[in-house]
């Protein structure tokens, strides 16, 4: 019952892997799914909202390991991605490293941060877990907002600017594919970590530390190291996708990359897609970033700001609406996007296994 | 020295807002379990109805008379809008603390962001008598004398809080419920009754927290986003206090508005050092946390 279906999955996942490599080859026109000026599907606005959804949807199944895996729920993954923007845009900006040392040293970072905090975050649970963790987020905030040594440049942020970046990535507007293509990279090797990570024993320790943690201590297995890894390697996921954001965008504004927005917006991707299930929070995040620059758009069009107060202040707040459908979900539909597909196909199988027992009968 | 008493007045009356903020979540948590984001929200929707009272009444009240009725007013909707909260999103849920934490941040982003629509994301000004804004001479200092409203607001709040809790049948029912919820169930008492209690006086302490952190620390301005960050230091307080325990949040929020006012004058001055204030109170939980993990007060988790 399982493996056709199976295979079936895989097959779709490499056709739409496929497709996406070669759609900046493709100049499609596609008048609705995409609003505004992005209706061509390889212009460079609509490759930089590809390229984010793909950025934060390998941040999110990063997050799923820990949050839907693992039992644990982090309120500062923010803080590795804006480790991993503000580290490397000042590794290249201020003193002009070349890539690969700017890479090792933001990774550096994040790991030594994330072991540190984490193993103090760790010594509380649940939602004094999460409170702790959300707190050393909002302290990376004001640290950045202070500017220390001018390094950060405060509320105003920093852009990036490469002198010593390959030329295939510099030049935002002209390398906006290969730049899309580094976000699609990401996706998939965040995915391919998090897949193997949560398929060997290791992985499946999270998923027994989330279910019964006291039983895991009674049977001699310490829960705290694999929380502490879990933590970790989701941390250093998210750090990777502040790296990719960094690159996309070309500019670290502390309100946009640092502040708990960024925590609550990963969180809602990954419930709203369905925790636990990999696949959910991938799409989780496409939906969300998805709907989050539609609606921005279509609030700002000339036919819907003719509407009354009533209808048109909520509807132009993509804030609203995405908060209300998420509450929806959390009401309705608790497994997300992918507890409402398994359910579907969970019913069918039992539809099935209903049809042949009265075939017997 | 001066400086120091100074420091100090205002550090006490910064303690006093989260006091008031950080001891409804805490007593909300210590029954029921349910970390609320929404408080936040209910510090914002606070200050926000004050500023509707204080703008849409007739100025011939006097500037004294309107600043009175906002703080009853966002007293009474913080209270109000948490009742409302409580009855119709949280209850449904109960046994899911995961869903109850993620109703609340959705709440919270939907309303901010209706706020956002409805009143503009710029920062809006509450008129205040002259009075609040001037300060009282008083043994060779000059007190601000908003800051004799946030203490005199939270010392009132805090003996209110702990007679309620310790003289009346429903104080009574919650601190037997914040220890031991089933037991209280299991003897027929209806505890849900004192859930929405329990959300009703946290939600009115919150708005309360919202209005006067708007004419205390804010200069009297009003945005959409205040409560969310004033909400990060209430959860500061609440697990450097111990969850659910008022004291603790009462001792708790005294020291943190007390090394918040002391470093970022003292050390804050420096250039790149601005954050320090916030940034002290971050280390603190952390130090708090690794020598005393359940908080100054709280119980054994």
């Amino acid at each position: 019952m399982r493996r056709p279906s199976l295979r079936a999955g895989r097959l779709a996942v490499a056709v739409l892997l496929g497709l996406f490599i070669v759609l900046p080859f493709i100049g499609l026109h596609v008048p609705w799914v995409l609003p505004g000026t992005l209706d061509i599907v390889n212009s460079t606005g609509t490759l930089e909202v590809l390229a984010l959804c793909f950025m934060f949807a390998g941040i999110a199944v990063g997050y799923d390991m820990m949050f839907g895996y693992t039992g644990l729920m982090s309120l500062g993954p923010v803080l590795y991605f804006a480790v991993g923007t503000y580290v490397f845009d000042i590794a290249l900006t201020h003193w002009a490293w070349p890539l690969v040392p700017s890479l090792l040293l933001t990774f550096g970072v994040s790991l030594v941060l994330a072991v540190v905090l984490g193993a103090i975050a760790l010594r509380v649970h649940g939602i004094a877990f999460a409170m702790v963790t959300l707190a050393f987020a909002q302290a990376f905030y004001f640290l950045v907002e202070s500017n220390p040594h001018n390094l950060t440049g405060g509320d105003t942020g920093l852009s990036l600017t490469y002198t010593r970046l390959p030329s295939f990535l510099s030049g935002a507007v002209s390398n906006t594919r290969n730049l899309y293509w580094i976000a699609l990279a990401f996706l998939v090797v965040a995915y391919l970590i998090v897949w193997l990570v949560t398929e060997s024993v290791t992985g499946h320790v999270f998923v027994a530390v989330r279910e019964n943690e006291l039983r895991l201590d009674v049977l001699g297995v310490r829960p705290y190291r694999f929380k502490l890894v879990s933590f970790v390697v989701s941390s250093l996921i998210a750090t990777g996708g502040g790296i990719v954001y960094i690159l996309v965008i070309g500019t670290a504004v502390p309100s946009v990359v640092a502040s708990t927005t960024v925590t609550l917006s990963i969180l809602i991707m990954v419930v709203l897609g369905g925790a636990g299930t990999r696949w959910g929070a991938v799409i989780g995040a496409i939906v969300y970033v998805y709907l989050q620059q539609y609606l921005d758009k279509v609030g700002a069009e000339p036919s819907f700001t003719r509407l009354p107060a009533v209808l048109r202040v909520p509807l132009s707040e993509p804030q609203f609406l995405l908060g209300a459908i998420f509450v929806l979900f959390v009401f309705f539909a608790p497994g997300g996007i992918a507890g409402l597909v398994l359910r579907r196909r969970l019913n069918r199988a039992s539809a099935a296994t209903l049809l042949s027992v009265f075939k017997k009968s | 020295m001066n400086i120091f008493l100074v420091l100090t007045f205002s550090g006490v009356a910064l303690g006093a807002i989260y006091f008031l903020a950080a001891s409804g979540l805490s007593l909300i948590y210590g029954l029921m379990d349910v970390l609320n984001f929404a408080h936040g929200l209910f510090m914002t929707l606070g200050a926000y109805s004050g500023y509707e009272i204080a703008t849409r009444l007739p100025t011939s009240l006097g500037a004294p008379t309107l600043v009175i009725l906002a703080i009853i007013g966002a007293t009474l909707f913080g209270g109000l809008a948490a009742g409302v909260t409580e009855l119709i999103l949280i209850r449904p849920l109960y046994g899911k603390p995961i869903s109850q934490i993620l109703i609340t941040i959705g709440l919270d982003l939907a309303v901010v962001g209706l706020l956002m629509g409805g009143f503009g994301s710029t920062a809006l000004q509450i008129p205040v008598p002259l009075w609040l804004i001037e300060p009282t001479h008083l043994g060779g200092l000059y007190l601000p004398n908003a800051n004799f409203l946030a203490i005199g607001a939270g010392v009132i709040v805090l003996i209110g809080l702990e007679l309620f809790l310790a003289l009346t049948r429903y104080g009574i029912i919650i601190r037997a419920g914040v220890e031991n919820r089933e037991m209280v169930r299991a003897l027929g008492i209806d505890v849900g009754r004192a859930f929405t209690l329990v959300f009703v006086i946290g939600g009115a302490m919150a708005g309360l927290a919202g209005i006067l952190y708007t004419i205390v620390f804010s200069g009297d301005l009003v945005s959409p986003n205040q409560g969310d960050s004033l909400l990060i230091f209430a959860f500061i307080v609440v697990v450097i206090g111990g969850l659910g325990s008022i004291r603790g949040s009462a001792v708790a929020a005294l020291t943190v508005g007390l090394l918040q006012q002391y470093t970022s004058f003292y050390i804050g001055g420096h250039s790149g050092w601005a954050q320090i204030g916030d940034l002290s109170t971050v280390l603190l939980l952390a130090v708090v946390l690794e020598l005393r993990p359940r908080g100054l007060f709280g119980r054994v988790a």
